[in-house]
């Protein structure tokens, strides 16, 4: 049911009072409808002043932004806003409302109904991970991760075609984050929304991308490609050094056996069909052997080699 | 003995007068809620606008400092050689002494209201009006009110200073032991303690009632440096 | 009036400007300069530097207990901030049947009200250091005194000086009630000159700018030696 958006960045410039360095400078990028879409590069490098260019919390001063084909500029911007979800790092909950509340502020806005609007809440709730009687605790008394979950449920509350997120686990414990990356991803394929996904950590943008644009200091567009194109053609050095080694097993990490020509028949040790082709080559080297028979419970799809691996590099 | 003495005689002159302190009282309560109403509608609205704005802190902390540094007799002075004696010369003056606290507390409330929060509030599409009334007054509630509060028992306390420009109010009887002698000079500051005591508890009572309730366990601790750091 | 009473001006007696009842007379602020002005302004200076001494010398000791001992802290400030309700020029009154209409009946007060503001600026300088700091202190192996000593005091310094600032200026503006109860410090020519039958404005103008002069001047006092004590408070203006 729900619709998603795309976005297009049109040479668009932002130079800030008194700097003479553009934070973003003639970025050009087109995200289609549906992508999940990942701002990646150092520090400084005008991330979140592209990101927050299209709810216009930042005006540029040259190029468009459209969405849907339409020019930001043109749309009123409180309807902007509202069709947009907006997540960052300091989730930036109003700690004077409850949980339910804060959910529910955008469709208050927008006038639902009270059923209507409390049947979401619980909805939302339920999908990032969290339950219906939370919705009557106060921010103050949840966890860091709790809290982006709220944040998370909240910016979805209208249903909007486009969600922005600012580094939105940036502060969470390496396991809180995993956890919360893993479920954005089942998330994003649930409910199929545009998403631009602000990070400084390139292992993050590879693991939750569809794409990744690399934006260097300077504001300037470094490059745009899938997490495989990326890693197998890094345009540049600075690319390749941001992106770091161990490119090629990277990739392999991308891709789960399932998704490959399997050989026909049964040969060594059985793996499920979900195991990474990286972790499909660790076991090779680890156990000492040949080939893999990957196999969904009893039903056998086919067997792995070492040299399937490097076919597809 | 002297001493048992001298605030037994006070008492008595409150048991003996009681009519006549609380018409005094009511003076001083009346002088006091018309100061309070005046130094409110200016300070208030102007406080907020900047603090939403993020603009004229300077105006905002200067006018603390010089508040503080302006005494309730130079004020009530200074008013008497434009105004005349009587009860508009005191109620601004004692207005003036008001507008100082509600001014830079309700600046430093607004102002202080998270950025991200209302970040947040601004990317869901709140307009100002929404954002101002929805998000950070509520959050500035608290802070707010302390402004109010602190403007509240300053004007009151300070009411009796008033006196001596014809104020009314229990200050006339504090400065003319003359006629009251030492007793009812006691009695009458009694009643002026009792007064502005009544008036902090009250309003103490009434900041805890209107403080959201999500605000209650965190916000303590976040307020006193803010204002210090000055 | 008796001898050492300031002079109060006689409309009758004095130079055109005072007869006239003009705005402002400088002939009348330098003629009674010696024998009214200055020494009331020096009375009010001598005031206030007394009260604010003695008020850090209790405060600031309190202040460390109430740091070290927490449950100290609720019931200390909740205390003062009662007695800090009492109005001047009430509490000046109520002490009289202890120690009489006298320079210490003044001075108890003001250290009363001087004590109410500099303790809690005081506990929440202390408090400001952050806990990682701290914690990074007693890990590198320093001595809970020296954790005071080096980092907390330190760090307190511009809330104390803050708390000084506010209880310099109060206690300078508080002063002039004294006036009500003592012919001394600068409330005493405005009260004076509110007591003539048409108000004496160069006497009100007069005290009342040397008071406030006073105030400001102490302030901004206050604000430099900040700076010299903690220069790192220079930069952190965000
Ligand atoms: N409000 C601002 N005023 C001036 N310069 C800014 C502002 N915000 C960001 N910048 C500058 O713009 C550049 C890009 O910043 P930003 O978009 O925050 O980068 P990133 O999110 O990639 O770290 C940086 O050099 C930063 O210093
Ligand atoms: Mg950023």
């Amino acid at each position: 049911m729900s619709s998603a958006a795309e976005i297009v960045f049109d040479r668009v410039t932002k130079r800030y009072p008194g700097r003479d360095e553009a934070a973003v400078d003639d970025l050009s990028l087109e995200i289609p409808a549906g992508a999940f879409c990942v701002l990646v590069g150092p520090s400084g490098g005008g991330k979140t002043t592209a990101l927050k260019m299209v709810n216009r919390l930042i005006p540029f001063d040259s190029g468009e932004i459209r969405i849907d084909g339409r020019d930001i500029r043109t749309l009123p911007l409180t309807e902007l806003r509202r069709g947009i979800g907006y997540v960052i790092q300091q989730v930036g909950l109003f700690p004077h409302m409850t949980v339910g509340d804060n959910v529910a502020t955008v469709p208050r806005l927008l006038r639902w109904s009270k059923r209507r609007t409390s049947e979401r809440v619980i909805e939302l709730l339920e999908l990032v991970g969290l339950e219906a009687a939370d919705a009557k605790r106060y921010p103050s008394q949840l966890s860091g991760g709790q809290r982006q979950r709220v944040g998370l449920a909240r910016a979805l509350a209208a249903d909007p075609p486009l969600l922005l997120m600012d580094e939105p686990f940036g502060a969470l414990d390496p396991i809180t984050r995993h956890r919360l990356q893993t479920e954005l991803r089942r998330l994003h394929r649930d409910v199929g929304k545009t998403v631009i996904f602000v990070t400084h950590d390139i292992d993050e943008a590879i693991q939750m991308g569809d794409r990744i644009a690399i934006l260097r200091e300077g504001g300037v567009l470094a490059q745009y490609a899938t997490p495989d194109a990326l890693l197998a053609d890094p345009v540049d050095d600075f690319v390749a050094q941001f992106i770091g080694g161990d490119r090629a097993l990277r990739r392999l990490a991308l891709r789960t056996l399932d998704e490959l020509p399997l050989r026909p028949g049964e040969s060594g040790p059985r793996v499920a069909p979900e195991t990474t082709v990286r972790n499909a080559v660790s076991l090779l080297l680890e156990l000492k052997a040949d080939a893999l028979t990957v196999a969904d419970g009893d039903r056998v799809l086919g067997s792995f080699r070492l040299a399937d691996a490097s076919e597809l590099l | 003995m002297i001493v048992a003495g001298a605030f037994g005689d006070a008492f008595r002159f409150i048991a003996d007068n009681p009519g006549f302190l609380a018409t005094k009282a009511l003076d001083q309560v009346e002088l006091s809620a018309a100061a309070l109403a005046i130094a409110l509608a200016l300070a208030l609205p102007l406080g907020i606008v900047l603090g939403h704005l993020h603009r004229g802190s300077s105006i905002a902390i200067g006018s603390s400092i010089v508040g503080r540094a302006l005494p309730s007799l130079v004020l009530i002075g200074v008013f008497l050689t434009f105004l005349g004696i009587g009860f508009v010369n005191n109620m601004v003056a004692l207005a003036v002494l008001g507008t100082g606290p509600v001014l830079t507390n309700s600046y430093e409330a607004v102002d202080g209201v998270e950025r991200d929060v209302v970040e947040a509030a601004r990317g869901m599409g709140m307009t100002h009006l929404q954002i101002l009334r929805r998000v950070e007054l509520p959050l500035a509630l608290p802070l707010l009110f302390t402004g109010i509060r602190v403007a509240a028992v300053t004007i009151v306390a300070t009411a009796p200073v008033a006196s001596v420009a014809g104020g009314g109010g229990l200050g006339d009887i504090i400065v003319n032991q003359a006629s009251y002698r030492l007793s009812g000079v006691l009695a009458a500051s009694l009643c002026v303690m009792a007064l502005s005591t009544a008036v902090f508890v009250g309003l103490a009572g009434l900041q805890a009632a209107v403080t959201p309730r999500g605000l209650r366990r965190t916000t303590v601790a976040r307020t006193p440096l803010r204002k210090e750091q000055l | 009036m008796d001898g050492n009473g300031p002079v109060i001006p006689n409309f009758g007696q004095g130079d055109a400007c005072v007869t006239g009842d003009h705005t402002f007379c400088w002939g009348w602020v330098r003629d009674h300069w010696s024998d009214t002005l200055g020494p009331a302004l020096w009375q009010h200076v001598e005031l206030t530097a007394v009260a604010v001494g003695i008020g850090f010398a209790i405060a600031f000791p309190l202040a460390l207990l109430a740091h070290r001992f927490r449950k100290l802290e609720q019931p200390l400030g909740a205390f003062s901030a009662l007695l800090y309700t009492i109005p001047s020029i009430a509490l000046f009154q109520l002490l009289v049947p202890f120690t009489g209409i006298t320079w210490t009946t003044v001075e108890i007060a003001l250290v009363a009200y001087t004590l109410v503001i500099l303790f809690p600026n005081v506990v929440a300088g202390l408090r400001s250091a952050p806990p990682d700091v701290v914690e990074a202190a007693e890990g590198m192996g320093l001595t809970r005194l020296q954790v005071l000593l080096r980092i907390e005091l330190p760090l307190a310094l511009p809330a104390i000086v803050a708390g000084l600032r506010i209880a310099v200026v109060s206690t300078i503006s508080i002063g002039t009630i004294a006036a009500f109860l003592l012919p001394k410090g600068l409330g005493y020519p405005i009260f004076v000159a509110l007591g003539n039958p048409i108000p004496f404005k160069t006497e009100i103008y007069a005290a009342g700018g040397l008071a406030v002069g006073l105030a400001l001047l102490c302030d901004a006092g206050l604000v430099v030696l900040r700076w010299a004590l903690a220069p790192w408070t220079r930069l952190a203006r965000a």
